[in-house]
């Protein structure tokens, strides 16, 4: 290989005029997390109520709920950030259009958007199956004591479903996290882009990518850290048991 | 005490890099691998056009790549070899460094711009073209200098020089402009078309050919006011006098052939070009007119014309 390793770029000032290539990197950080910590709780709203929507009795609502997973799974995230930033604005009326694309900031809050429907297809499933991997008795023993479905599912199936969940659920998250480098395609300067900059400005390609790539896995252990402490958390001793068969019926 | 294994791995990591790169200059150079192998790889790109791009027959041509040949028949006149092949093996703008580094091209046909910063990594050939930012707007929108973008939506694309001048300008100059990124050539030009932005920021060539090949060529306008000077040049790997001599002095005597170096010029950037036979209609700036009477590799904009005043606060602020 002849390439000449400079690993202290981080510290020479980047041409962008805001500092060193060290403040391009965390600029980026910074984006990645905002892109990725909006969409998450956009996702995890939005796929608690389709999740959940998708065990109800009423077979119409669970059809509709079924539809939305499946528009959102099964189109590619990159062709979905196209199909939000760049066509949606033109089918809308032109007036609508306009304001849209004069938004401030309009790639990001598209990125957050385009994030957050695609996730919520992703946390709506495994809300759904931790629902569906509960005992059959628990809704039947809520019905038993007198609870509306309502009451069943906010203090019986949900809070457990929940639990259950959990690890999925951090997986999902570091998905997020990871997924938001497709910001980049619609101009959002998140942690990857600002890595292609670096590399563009000063042909300093390993070692900003080497870095890029330590700061997802650092920020990745972190959340998988912290969601670990989450699970221990709200543990309920003699539930779920991590690695434990708990019997069905 | 985790931390202190992290850092341990990331210092053993830059450590391997040294001693790779100690390993990198043993191999006598690229001459000698090319007179081994009996074959150069030419880096080039899919989509520069004029200057190195892929045509409806696939095959990769351009003015940067007539250039390149230039200097194929010279290194093979010089090595004494009967045959030469030539591979074309298509780069980006993202992996055109390690493909350099790792020896997979051994020149790259494209249009990368030749800076001092740049040349921390890698050498170029003496200029083969200079180019200016520019705006691109709309005719109807009635965007002729910089400063008629206050408080307008402003596009440029990712990565690029003229990005990080813009954002100082804007910053400078108090224009209040919102600076929008693509993240690459035709979507900066796509958000321009589709109203997101007022106006695109670019190098003028590739704004001269973005126009040409609109829909609707007309719509558009190209400012006149420059905003900066920057040269192009075929790069190379850094470090090798042996080859970059062979290189430097093929094309140096092209530059100052005059009548050739013209014609060739005129063929791509003149008249109409395949696959469309669109015309980029772009007289040659007299910057470069003066680059090819006296050739220079010199990375520095003040070396190829008066630094237009924008440029220079950008610089600055570095």
């Amino acid at each position: 290989m002849n390439y000449h390793w400079n690993w202290r770029i981080f510290w020479e000032a980047a041409p962008d005029g805001t500092g060193t290539y060290l403040d391009t990197l965390v600029s980026g950080l910074l984006w990645t997390l905002a892109t990725a910590l909006t969409a998450w709780i956009m996702a995890l709203a939005l796929g608690l109520v389709i999740g959940t929507v998708r065990t109800l009795p009423n077979k119409w609502l669970a059809r509709l709920a079924n539809a939305y997973v499946e528009v959102f799974r099964n189109v590619p995230l990159l062709v979905q950030m196209f199909l939000w930033y760049f066509v949606a604005p033109e089918v809308l009326p032109q007036a609508a259009g306009d304001w849209i694309k004069s938004l401030p900031n309009a790639s990001f809050v598209t990125a957050v958007l385009c994030l957050g429907f695609f996730t919520s297809s992703r946390v709506a499933v495994q809300v759904s199956t931790g629902i569906a991997a509960l005992p059959r008795g628990q809704k039947m023993a809520g019905t038993a004591l007198g609870l509306t479905l309502g009451q069943t599912y906010r203090y019986v199936l949900l809070p457990m479903a929940a639990r259950v969940i959990l690890p999925p659920l951090t997986s999902e998250f570091l998905n997020i996290i990871k997924n938001s480098s497709v910001a980049l395609t619609i101009g959002v300067v998140e942690l990857t882009a600002s890595a292609r900059a670096i590399q563009e400005f000063s042909f300093q390609v390993f070692e900003a990518f080497t870095a890029a790539t330590l700061i997802y896995v650092v920020v990745n252990i972190g959340v998988v850290y912290l969601m670990h402490r989450l699970e221990k958390k709200v543990a309920i001793p003699g539930f779920i048991v991590a690695g434990a068969a708990s019997g069905g019926h | 005490m985790k931390t202190s294994k992290y850092v341990a791995a990331l210092f053993s990591l830059s450590l391997l890099s040294t001693a790779t790169l100690v390993h990198a200059d043993d191999d006598g150079g690229t001459l000698a691998k090319i007179k081994k192998s009996g074959l150069i790889t030419l880096g080039v790109r899919d989509g520069s056009v004029p200057f190195s791009y892929l045509d409806d027959k696939q095959q990769y041509q351009g003015y940067s790549i007539e250039l390149c040949m230039k200097v194929v028949t010279a290194l093979q006149k010089h090595l004494g070899m009967s045959e030469l092949k030539v591979t074309m093996n298509p780069v980006t703008s993202a992996n055109r460094i390690p493909l350099m580094a790792n020896g997979t091209i051994d020149l790259e046909c494209g249009s990368t711009t030749n800076n001092l910063e740049r040349q921390q990594q890698v050498a170029f050939a003496p200029t083969m073209f200079v180019v200016a930012n520019r705006l691109m707007a709309k005719k109807s929108s009635n965007i002729h200098t910089l400063a008629d973008m206050k408080g307008k939506t402003l596009v440029a694309t990712a990565g690029t020089s003229t990005l990080k001048q813009m954002t100082i300008l804007n910053k400078e100059q108090n224009l209040g402009m919102n600076i929008i990124v693509g993240k690459d050539h035709p979507e900066s030009f796509l958000m321009m078309e589709t109203g997101r932005a007022a106006a695109e920021a670019n190098d003028d060539i590739l704004l001269a050919a973005q126009r040409a090949n609109a829909k609707n060529p007309g719509e558009y306008e190209i400012t006149s006011e420059a905003l900066s000077v920057e040269p192009y040049g075929i790069m190379m790997r850094k470090g090798d006098p042996a080859f970059k001599k062979v290189v430097d002095d093929a094309l140096v005597r092209f530059y100052k052939s005059g009548e050739d170096v013209q014609r060739l010029y005129y063929k791509w950037f003149m008249s109409p070009i395949p696959p469309k036979g669109i015309n980029m209609r772009f007289p040659m700036p007299p910057q470069l007119q003066a680059v090819l009477a006296k050739p220079t590799d010199s990375g520095d904009p003040a070396a190829y014309a008066a630094v237009p005043e924008a440029q220079k606060a950008a610089a600055k602020k570095k």
